[in-house]
Order: structure tokens, then sequence, then C-alpha cells
């Protein structure tokens, strides 16, 4: 419905502000955007091959992508299945405070990553709250590739809950009904008829959390411990190639993480754009 | 739409369910714990341990800590970059809907995702950026030292590494609402001789105000919180170059647990703050749109 008011068959507006507005745009976003983030191309174009391939191929760099992308998989893997319970007990049944969980589920986008981080530290380490009950278990969080897990799902939760919330908000209930009526108990009408339509945002969810676990920083940190080899994330060793004054050793290390970045981006967009095209064709 | 920053309103039509079509009691009640304790774990805990570990060493330490000088300058620090970065992104945030939602043209999915750039990379790749064009250096390094402009390690870099990141905001809010909201009223408006900005005043403006003011702040949220761009560039220098993250660090580090929290405390209440503007936000928009809650009434 939406798509049939804006899709306009008239080739010009009659609006104004249209060579202002655009033009405004993309200078805006060459000069602030673009253009910055090209002078990493031109850098790294300024290391031979054998120069960036030594560098990104360092133990310590490994290992530091290893990290990252290890427990980015894992953090945005478990807020695949919380963020779907979430989504579906916000979206699906009452209960009291419900809206307060609702405007709850925001806060990892509202919150400084640099608070969350020193706050997930004082719970998780060994002598706070939870940390100091899961210790004698053996289970040690904060310090530990566990912990950075850990942050990263509490940075990556809104994304799964805000794209499954809205598309589970707008199922029909006459599927689940035809599905009822044909004899599916409840659990093979979510796995067969509810399921394969939460895919897309699932998947666009979990590619979402994904991307930003990668790249996260300031929750981080505090939480890691930072021992190379073992907890130190990428960003981190940017960070420390750069105070050494190292820059081509901190472009190199970015560049790989850019390019994944940018795929993961370009990934995204096709998942929302296959998903918004399915919306306006049914 | 990979800001997040998306408004869902919960409707009270799919929380009403005929029993056939949803799960039994034991089921329900099962999933609302799992969900809850997971909120508790990961979102609840963090934000109360904040306010108890600044309270920790009494109220005293906890009012010292936010009189420090050093914690003033990063306050004043933290103000002055909001104030250039927010006003700055808004600007743009409208150009681009404007653009992007009254008009059509090539290339608007690109243009769309070249917006959402800067959410793709990392707040260290950020700094980094900027580190590399104005850092001693970087390609300008030499001729801004010939002419004694420090950018790096200084405020305009700051500004510009906060900017870069909550860069797209603003548009990422408007974008989708100026877009389901169409023409016609833009378009009825020009038809009878309106001008530019009596058309925006007056038309476009009064009906994106509430996504307006939640982009803004949320931009503002995110500009007084950022820690891993501004990190890259501050230089860190105490009393001068630190913002409240960087301040927040430096006195974790020095296990001045207390003042940490202290300082911390204060970005808690800005998140919350957001976060109820959001819901009253929310709440207002239910409120006036009389189909929704016809709709609900079902």
């Amino acid at each position: 419905m939406k798509g049939s008011t804006s899709k306009r068959t008239k080739p010009r507006s009659v609006l104004p502000g249209f060579g202002l507005s655009l033009g405004f745009t993309i200078f805006y976003l060459s000069v602030l955007v673009i253009i910055p983030l090209a002078g990493i191309f031109v850098k790294t174009s300024g290391l031979t091959p054998e120069q960036f391939w030594h560098t990104v191929s360092n133990a310590r760099v490994i290992a530091s992508y290893k990290v990252s992308f290890l427990t980015s998989f894992y953090a945005a893997l478990v807020n695949l299945v919380f963020g779907l319970i979430i989504a579906w007990v916000l979206v699906r049944y009452r209960f009291p405070g419900k809206k307060l969980i609702d405007s709850l589920i925001d806060m990892p986008f509202a919150l400084p990553t640099a608070v969350a981080g020193i706050s997930l530290t004082a719970i998780y380490a060994p002598n706070g709250w939870v940390g100091k009950l899961a210790e004698p278990l053996g289970l040690k969080i904060a310090f530990t590739p566990l912990g950075i897990t850990l942050a990263l799902i509490f940075i990556g939760l809104p994304f799964v809950v805000r794209t499954v919330q809205p598309v589970l908000q707008d199922l029909d209930n006459e599927v689940e009904e035809a599905a009822v009526m044909l004899g599916a108990f409840r659990w093979r009408t979510f796995r067969r008829v509810i399921l394969p339509e939460l895919i897309p945002a699932l998947l666009t969810g979990f590619a979402l959390a994904f991307a930003r676990g990668i790249g996260e920083f300031g929750s981080v940190v505090f939480i890691s411990g930072n021992m190379p080899m073992k907890t130190e994330i990428a960003p981190l060793l940017i960070m420390t190639k750069l105070e050494q004054y190292d820059y081509k050793g901190a472009t190199a290390i970015a560049m790989v993480m850019l390019i994944v970045s940018f795929i993961l981006l370009l990934l995204i967009n096709y998942l929302q754009w296959r998903s918004n095209r399915r919306v306006v064709t049914a | 739409m990979a800001g997040g920053a998306v408004t869902v309103q919960l409707s009270e039509k799919a929380a009403h369910r005929p029993k056939h079509i949803t799960e039994s009691v034991g089921v329900r009640i099962v999933l609302i714990s799992i969900a809850l304790l997971f909120l508790v774990l990961v979102v609840l805990l963090p934000l109360l341990s904040v306010f108890i570990e600044a309270f920790k060493k009494g109220a005293d330490v906890y009012f010292a800590a936010l009189r420090d000088p050093d914690a003033l300058s990063a306050l004043r620090l933290t103000l002055t970059t909001a104030i250039i970065a927010v006003p700055l992104n808004t600007v743009f945030g409208i150009a681009a809907a404007w653009a992007i939602s009254k008009f059509r043209f090539r290339g608007k999915n690109i243009l769309i995702t070249l917006i959402d750039l800067p959410f793709a990379v990392s707040p260290v790749i950020s700094g980094l950026v900027f580190v590399l064009l104005f850092g001693a250096q970087g390609f300008f390094g030499q001729w801004l030292q010939a002419h004694d402009i420090k950018l790096i390690f200084a405020l305009p870099g700051i500004v510009l590494a906060t900017t870069f990141v909550t860069f797209p905001f603003v548009a990422r809010e408007l974008i989708p609402l100026m877009q389901a909201q169409g023409v016609q009223e833009e378009e009825a408006a020009a038809s009878l001789g309106a001008r530019g900005f009596q058309i925006f005043w007056r038309v476009t403006l009064p009906n994106i105000k509430w996504g307006l003011l939640y982009g803004v702040i949320l931009c503002n949220a995110r500009a007084m919180g950022e820690f891993g761009a501004v990190s890259v560039v501050s230089g860190h220098i105490r009393g001068e170059t630190n913002t409240l993250p960087l301040h927040i660090e430096i006195l974790y580090n020095e296990y001045q647990f207390a003042a940490s929290f202290a300082v911390a405390s204060l970005l808690v209440m800005l998140a919350v703050l957001t976060l109820i503007v959001k819901s009253f936000i929310e709440w207002r928009t239910n409120a006036k749109s009389p189909e929704r809650s016809a709709d609900d009434a079902h």
C-alpha cells in the first residue's frame, strides 16, 4: 500500500529543493565519510603486497581476528535465539511491565559502550555479583573470551529483537488458523508456518549484530583482559599499533576489517531489499 | 535500517490472541521467564550496578567525583562536541531524507547504503581515518603543522570523529518515516503556491517532528557517549581532550572505581532520559493515529 502512493509515474516532481537537498547530502557524505574512508585505501596501497601480507598474517593479528570474529559469531547466535524469544513474548503475550521491558531493549543503543563495559565487568568479574556465583562452578566469565561474548551479546541484543518484532507483529493470524485447521500442532505450526516467514528478519538481525560485534571496542576492552593471542580483539590491536606510531600496520589490520564490514553491509542491504520486495508483491 | 533506530509500536491486537493459535499457559510462562531472566542478566543488572558501585563509598565520594575539575572539563568538552555534531547531522538528516523520500532518482539505494556506512565501520577505524588524514604523519599533516593548526589530539578531531560515528542517526530515523508519508500533502501545498521552506515548515515538519526529535536525542546520546573513535583522536590529555567516557576509562584504570561509576551514572541517566523521551514519543504517535487505535479496539 505504501508502495503505491510513493511510486509515482510522473517523471518530474512539483516539489522544490531537489538539487539543494541532494547536493548537500552528497557533499556532506563525501567530505565526512567517503573521502576519509578512501584515505584508508590510499594508505594501504602505499604498502607493497608483501608488507601488507606480512602485517596481517602475523600470529598475533590472526589471533585477534579469530577472537573478534568468533566471539561476535557466538554472541550473534545467542542473540538470535534469545532475541526471537523476547520479540515473541513482547508481541504475542501480555504480562505486567511489558512496556518497560520493551523500552529496556533499546538500552544498548542509548548507553555509552564504555559504561556498559565497566558495569558488565563489575558484575561478571570473579568478585562481582554473578562472577562470584560462577567461580565455584569453575566458570570464569570476565577476562576470558566468554566475557567478550557477553559484552557483544549486550551490544547486539536490540538488533535481532527490533528486526523480528515488526515482522512478527504484521504476521496474519489466518495462516496460523489454517495450519491449526489442517491439524498441525503448535510446534509444527511454528516450524513450518511462522519460522519461514521470520527467516529474512532473523538473518538480517543476526548479520547486524555480527557486524556490530566485529567492530565493537568500548564495551569489550574492559571485560576482555586484553591478553595478546587470547583475549585481544582486532580493534584493540589497531589502537595498540597507533600508539606505537605504526600507522601502516594499523591501516593494514583495519583494511581487512573494513572489507569484511562492507561485505556484511551489502549482504544486509540485499536481505532487506529482498524482504521489502516480498512484502510489496505479496 | 542498520542503525536499528526503528521505532516499533507494540500493538495490543497482536497480543490479543484466541486460544487455539497461542501456546499453553505453561509454555507462555516458561518463555516469558526466559526472556525476563535474560534481560535481567544482560541489561538490568549492569544498569543497577552502576549506581550501586557509584555510591559504594558514600554520597560524598559520589559528588566529589562529579565536582572534580577534570570531570567538569570532560563534561564541558562532551557538551561542546555534541552541540556541534548533533545540529550538523540533523541538518544533513533532514536534507538527505527530503531528497530520498520526495524525489525519484537513480542510485537512490546506493545513496541509502552509503549513509549506513558509518554503522558498519568499527569506531576505532572511524578514529583512525582522521588520524590518517590530519595526524602528524597523515596526508595533510605537514601542511597543518606548517600552518600551526592542530586537528588531531584537539577539539576539531574529537568533533570530526563524533560527527562521523553519529552521522546516520537522524537520516535513518527520518527516511522511512517520510517515505511512508509520501508526497501528497507537500504537492498540495506546492500547487496552492507555497514556496520551498514554507512547505517544509508548515507541512512536512509538523508531520515528522516526533521522529525528528527521537533521531536528534538518540544522535545526541551516541555523540555524548562515543568512546572508541574519540579515544583514537583525543590523545587523552587530562583536563583538555578528555570527554566523559574517556574520563571514566582513566578513573577506572586508576582503580578509582567509585569515582568512575559516579561519572558513568551521569551517562546512564542520559540514556534513561533518551529512552523515556522515546516512549513518550511512541505514546504520542499511538494516541494521535486514530486508525491504529480503532484497529486495536477489535
